[in-house]
């Protein structure tokens, strides 16, 4: 499944002019506010009409507009899920969650409706209204009426920037699971890097309504000039991790990467289960040699590989660790002083408690 | 008390007859009703000021002259009467029909304007959301749109009925004081007043009167207010 997405649009004052294809399992459309994500999202989902352009997912054509094509959103089969849930307020959560089968011939139809709501955790709500449903409920039952229409690309609209914090960690293992044991593409926007760190396989940047770039999400998060100003900081590192085991007496997790092992606070995850973790760069210090009388847990052995200037006095040092890169922000005075330059043998330092609880 | 419950033959067929057409204006002005609220209150066109204008000409004019209005192009000779007689048999004219049309006339801005509001306060992403499910937009409407409007649609319905049950002007204007065709519950009051010892005949259907309005206001309450919890909270 590939969405190939060349549009040009006017809204006032404001262009989007953006341009990219994406195969990926979970491709985050990534940008502040502003930047035009919300837009192309409803393009893809035929909410707005570009004046320009064409989409296509899957293959069939959804826009052309040299071709004067333009499907209507009923007949896109594309899922779509909103920051604000918009749940029917005059039906019964089990009615919201059947509402898009009636309009599935039913030969299309491949979600099974106790399979959606087992994956979703939504049961005990069934009988509920819409009114009476706490807003990660909501938004767990709005991602379950989307999955029933049995759509062929799902999108996802900021589904966790009207949540606070607890709603959120409530919410992202369901989308986790969604990307992990269904066979639906999904299109994700979202301005938070935590969130595109942990869920993307493949990200697009904007910014002022064109695409900055575009890649895997490993690439894409070691690059802190393509992140928002205000989420600089959060930019480093992101590894596909698995659980070796948990340290109960210490409470912590020790996960397994190529870079070697990380101890992060304990994960209530069972052994074996793949995680990703994001290394901030500015929790990463740099070692010359190997660190004796540290207090800091993680050292991952490896050899500079990238060395570029950062904002203020910062330089942003890529390490290669056995194949993955860490990022780390330390100071040009540092650099100079540790002598650092390519290819020579360092140590990257990572204190575990530096992990967020929820990585 | 007795008095009150001991209606004569043409008293009780003017009770029946006030409710039938009620019922009959009520019910036939919705779905124009609905089409119109519609397109005030979403469509964007040339005239559409003009449009509202037209709507609300029954409420701003006095009765007399839309009853006019409406023997001139209802009557018999009239365009409009002429041709629905020639072509589909359907008389206006002095019949209870017109008084029912009359009355649909007279209750329509009422109607429209109850409709519109509520149709002005659906949220239309939510319509946007049914879309993406697969809905084509006569299926959202039936599905999504119609049922968040019903508690606007009932008491337009109801604002209808009890102006149709107190419609006296255009309604005499246009078809007469006929006992048994198209005298109402008013015209009959207001027959009864015109004769001496006509008094307790006229306060007996006044009584009447009030009843069924009362009934049909606190009917329409009670439903409005049972669809609208059904959408909140429980």
């Amino acid at each position: 499944m590939t969405v190939v997405v060349d549009i040009r649009h006017r809204l006032g004052d404001f262009e989007v002019d953006a341009c990219f294809e994406s195969a990926g399992r979970l491709t985050a459309l990534f940008g502040p506010s502003g930047s035009g994500k919300t837009t192309l999202i409803n393009m893809i989902a035929g909410l707005i009409r570009p004046d320009k352009g064409r989409i296509e997912a899957d293959g069939r054509v959804l826009v052309d507009t040299d071709a004067g094509l333009f499907v209507p959103k009923h007949k896109r089969r594309i899922g779509m899920v909103f920051q604000d849930a918009r749940l029917f307020p005059h039906m019964s959560v089990a009615s919201n969650l059947r509402y898009g089968r009636w309009f599935t011939p039913s030969a299309e139809r491949y979600a099974d409706i106790d399979a959606v709501v087992d994956l979703l955790g939504i049961g005990p709500l069934l009988d509920r209204r819409p009114a009476s449903l706490s807003g990660g409920e909501k938004q767990r039952v709005a991602i379950g009426r989307a999955l029933l229409a049995s759509p062929k690309l799902l999108l996802m609209d900021e589904p966790l920037a009207s949540l606070d914090d607890a709603r959120k960690a409530e919410i992202l293992p369901y989308i986790e699971r969604l990307r992990d044991e269904t066979k639906i593409p999904i299109v994700y926007v979202s301005h938070s890097i935590s969130e595109v760190a942990r869920l993307a396989s493949d990200v697009v940047v904007l910014a002022q309504g064109k695409v900055a770039a575009c890649g895997p999400t490993g690439a894409i998060m070691q690059r802190p000039d393509l992140l928002p100003a205000e989420e600089r900081g959060e930019g480093g590192a992101v590894l596909d991790a698995a659980v070796l085991r948990h340290d109960d007496v210490f409470g912590m997790t020790v996960l397994g990467s190529v870079a070697g092992e990380i101890r992060v606070p304990l994960l209530a995850v069972p052994v074996g289960a793949p995680m990703r973790i994001r290394i901030r760069a500015r929790d990463v210090m740099i070692a010359t040699e190997q660190p004796r009388g540290l207090s800091a847990l993680n050292i991952l052995p490896g050899t500079i590989l990238t060395i570029a200037p950062g904002e203020g006095p910062a330089v942003e040092i890529g390490i290669d660790c056995n194949g993955a890169t860490v990022l780390a922000r330390i100071t040009e005075q540092s650099r100079q002083t540790l002598k650092l330059r390519l290819g020579r043998e360092v140590y990257a330092v990572v204190k575990t408690v530096s992990f967020d609880r929820r990585i | 008390m007795n008095w009150l419950l001991d209606l004569t033959p043409d008293e009780w067929n003017a009770v029946r007859l006030s409710i039938k057409v009620a019922t009959v204006a009520m019910v036939a002005s919705l779905p124009p009703g609905i089409l119109i609220a519609l397109v005030l209150a979403r469509g964007q066109f040339w005239g559409k000021a003009l449009l509202n204008g037209l709507v609300h000409l029954p409420l701003i004019l006095p009765p007399v002259v839309i009853g006019y209005l409406l023997l001139l192009s209802f009557g018999r000779r009239g365009p409009v009467g002429a041709f629905l007689a020639e072509r589909f048999g359907i008389v206006f004219s002095f019949r209870w029909t017109g008084a029912a049309l009359a009355c649909a006339v007279m209750g329509f801005p009422l109607m429209v304007r109850a409709i519109r509001l509520s149709i002005e306060a659906v949220d239309r992403r939510i319509e946007a959301a049914a879309g993406t499910l697969g809905a084509n937009p006569l299926w959202v409407f039936g599905t999504i749109t119609l049922p968040l409007i019903l508690p606007g649609l009932i008491t337009g319905a109801i604002l209808s009925f009890a102006k149709a049950m107190g419609e006296f002007g255009a309604t005499i204007t246009f078809v007469s004081n006929i006992p048994n065709e198209t005298q109402t519950l008013p015209s009959a009051i207001y027959t009864f007043t015109q004769v001496p010892g006509g008094d307790a005949g006229a306060l007996r259907l006044t009584l009447i009167s009030i009843a069924i309005s009362m009934a049909a206001l606190v009917a329409s309450e009670v439903l409005a207010r049972r669809v609208g919890r059904r959408m909140d909270i429980e």
